[in-house]
């Protein structure tokens, strides 16, 4: 039985979980599992930056991660960086069994904007179905209506749609479809 | 078809390597990394590469020194340079030396993003001029193959039909039959036209000269060799090499690039890694190479892997039809060229014209009707506009002094050599001192 595994790193209650659960199930036809793991991140903290590593949160979401799940998304409110950018949104391991995706530049007051939670949730299902369209070895789109465009800014984000295009969703059905092509977890 | 863009990342940090790699190859990137100098300069030889992005700062070789090298092998090569801090002056001495911009880590997203793009569209940008100009040369190139005779339609007709093909050709022809032209009318027609034709004179280079030009050659392979640098046939990469006056080379050469030919590898001077190239070979000449083979002067395994479809081209004297043709071509161009009106040819001009050996076949027409254009006045070509040496021939009357005909003789060879004194001594077997003294003595002017 395949499923995917959501590790909320999220204390506050601020998404609508089981909505995100049903968009991703939804997209990904598998069923949706969500826990709470309690969990110091801090050993991704990196001091000169003020910002957590997104590669060390994917290392740890492979020590901790359910063996039996199919994929694993972790989600934070951290700040996530890669050491060559500034930021990023969330990173995956590209065709391999884990992503994050952070909500911190996601919340519009993050730019000073009045916040919006349908925004806000809005642009964390995209960004978390777009890491995931990454596990299954899926590379950014040139469709700029396509999840999987790729995003270097929040309105960016909201350029984009919430579903794969005709190309990208064939990549995902024949992926879904060939189980054998999978990593193993 | 949209091939993948190709990314070189060097950075001594592994963590910036990574990261940089990983994220590019998202975006849709071929990417590979280096982490210092030498690995660089070995994975960028052995590829092909749009963009190099390139830290400034490592140990050994700095990324200055690295970006000197990488565009002295490939001028058009996009080098990014990273910085880990604003050293502005660092930046700037590596725009000044040729790098396409640079970005302080760690980088805005967008900013990086961008400016991939930028510098991707001004690569596909000047890959298009550098086609475009390939384009108008080419069908300016074939415009020049002028001719309506039998013989030059079945030199057109062959040239046609093994165009497609990835055979070998061998044109042969006299000097000035405009063999050159011939072998860009089928790289042009081929499939391997949106890559370059590179002509390499074999004649006008001495051996070691030859061997460096074709090879390339690696960082100190000989004093002087500073640098690696491409050579012609890595230069002919995916399209066509054209070896001029091929029967002129040594019997060395011809067996280095025998084996070129037949492995499709060859290493730079200085190197013993092998390098895969894929071209296809047109060579050209003007000498009798079976002659040559028979006297242990050429090779004959060579002969045969040159020699696999020929073409040859008629002096011009073989194809008299096409002498009007060819001089009111020129006419044309030549009267483009100086801005002047196209001028007729009187019928004693044509005559003229028509009745010459030509020695130096189109070639020489040519230098003739430019020559015309520009002594010729009242809007006409007339016999006395033509070179000293075609009158001559049909003044020489039986009566003449010897004086007479020596003095039109000594004018038309200096006029066949441009007044060149010593070459005129060789060619009439005289001493310079001499040709000197009948100048004066028959008056002669240039
Ligand atoms: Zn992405
Ligand atoms: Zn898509």
């Amino acid at each position: 039985m395949r499923y995917l595994e959501i590790v909320s790193f999220v204390k506050d209650p601020e998404y609508d979980w089981p909505g995100l659960c049903q968009r991703l199930g939804q997209t990904f036809r598998m069923t949706v599992q969500l826990t709470w793991p309690t969990l110091d991140l801090e050993f991704a903290y990196n001091p000169a930056r003020g910002q957590y590593l997104s590669t060390a949160m994917l290392s740890k979401l492979l020590e901790i991660r359910n063996p039996a799940a199919t994929k694993s998304l972790g989600i934070t409110d951290l700040d996530l960086f890669i050491p060559i950018l500034t930021y990023v949104f969330g990173e995956a391991q590209l065709g391999g069994t884990v992503a994050v995706v952070s909500g911190h530049r996601l919340r519009p007051s993050f730019y000073g904007l009045p916040d919006d939670r349908d925004l806000r949730q809005e642009r964390l299902i995209k960004e978390a179905v777009h890491e995931l369209g990454h596990t299954f070895g899926l590379l950014h789109c040139p469709n700029q209506l396509c999840v999987l465009a790729s995003s270097t800014y929040a309105e960016n984000i909201d350029n984009k749609g919430t579903e794969f295009c005709a190309h990208c969703q064939g990549l995902i059905n024949d992926a879904l479809a060939n189980p054998q092509t999978w990593p193993r977890p | 078809m949209n091939r993948k863009y190709r990314i070189l990342v060097v950075d001594d940090e592994f963590s910036v390597r990574d990261s940089l790699a990983k994220w590019l190859i998202e975006e849709g990137y071929d990417v590979e990394t280096a982490e210092d100098a030498e690995a660089a300069l070995k994975t960028f030889d052995a590829g092909m590469w749009d963009i190099v992005l390139l830290d400034i700062k490592m140990p050994g070789m700095d990324g200055l020194e690295l970006q000197k090298r990488l565009h002295e092998v490939d001028p058009d090569l996009i080098v990014i340079m990273i910085t880990a801090y604003a050293s502005v002056n660092t930046a700037v001495q590596a725009l000044k030396n040729g790098a396409f911009d640079y970005v302080a880590k760690p980088f805005d997203p967008d900013e990086l993003c961008h400016l991939i793009k930028k510098a991707l569209r001004q690569k596909s940008l000047t890959e298009e001029n550098v086609r475009l100009r390939e384009r108008v040369e080419r069908l300016a190139g074939r415009a020049e193959i002028i001719g309506d005779s039998p013989n030059m339609k079945k030199v057109l007709e062959l040239a046609d039909t093994v165009a497609d093909t990835d055979a070998t050709v061998l044109i042969r022809g006299e000097s000035g039959t405009g063999k050159e032209l011939v072998a860009r009318a089928i790289h042009a027609r081929s499939n391997r036209r949106y890559f370059s034709l590179v002509p390499i004179n074999c004649g006008a280079l001495p051996e070691n000269l030859l061997e460096t030009e074709l090879f390339g050659h690696e960082r100190g392979a000989f004093t002087g060799a500073q640098y690696h640098r491409k050579g012609k046939l890595e230069m002919a990469d995916g399209g066509t090499l054209f070896l001029d006056e091929i029967g002129t080379i040594s019997m060395k050469t011809q067996l280095d690039l025998l084996r070129v030919i037949e492995t499709k590898e060859f290493c730079r001077l200085g190197s013993d890694k092998p390098k895969k190239v894929d071209f296809r070979v047109v060579c050209a000449t003007n000498r009798n190479l079976e002659q040559a083979v028979a006297e242990g002067d050429f090779r004959e395994d060579f002969y045969y892997r040159i020699n696999v479809f020929a073409i040859h081209l008629p002096p011009l004297r073989e194809r008299e039809g096409d002498i009007p043709l060819l001089a009111r071509h020129f006419v044309t161009k030549y009267a483009n060229a100086m801005g002047k009106e196209a001028l007729a040819s009187s019928p004693e001009a044509l005559d003229l014209l028509s009745s010459h050996r030509w020695p130096g076949n189109v070639r020489e027409l040519q230098n003739a009707i430019e020559r015309a254009m520009v002594v010729a006045q009242e809007g006409v070509i007339r016999p006395t506009d033509l070179p000293f040496q075609l009158t001559s021939q049909r003044l020489d009357q039986p009566g003449d002094t010897l004086a007479a005909v020596e003095c039109r003789h000594i004018q038309a060879i200096l006029d066949r050599t441009g007044w060149n004194i010593s070459r005129s001594a060789e060619v009439l077997g005289l001493d310079r001192a001499t040709i000197y003294n009948k100048i004066k003595k028959y008056n002669l002017r240039n």
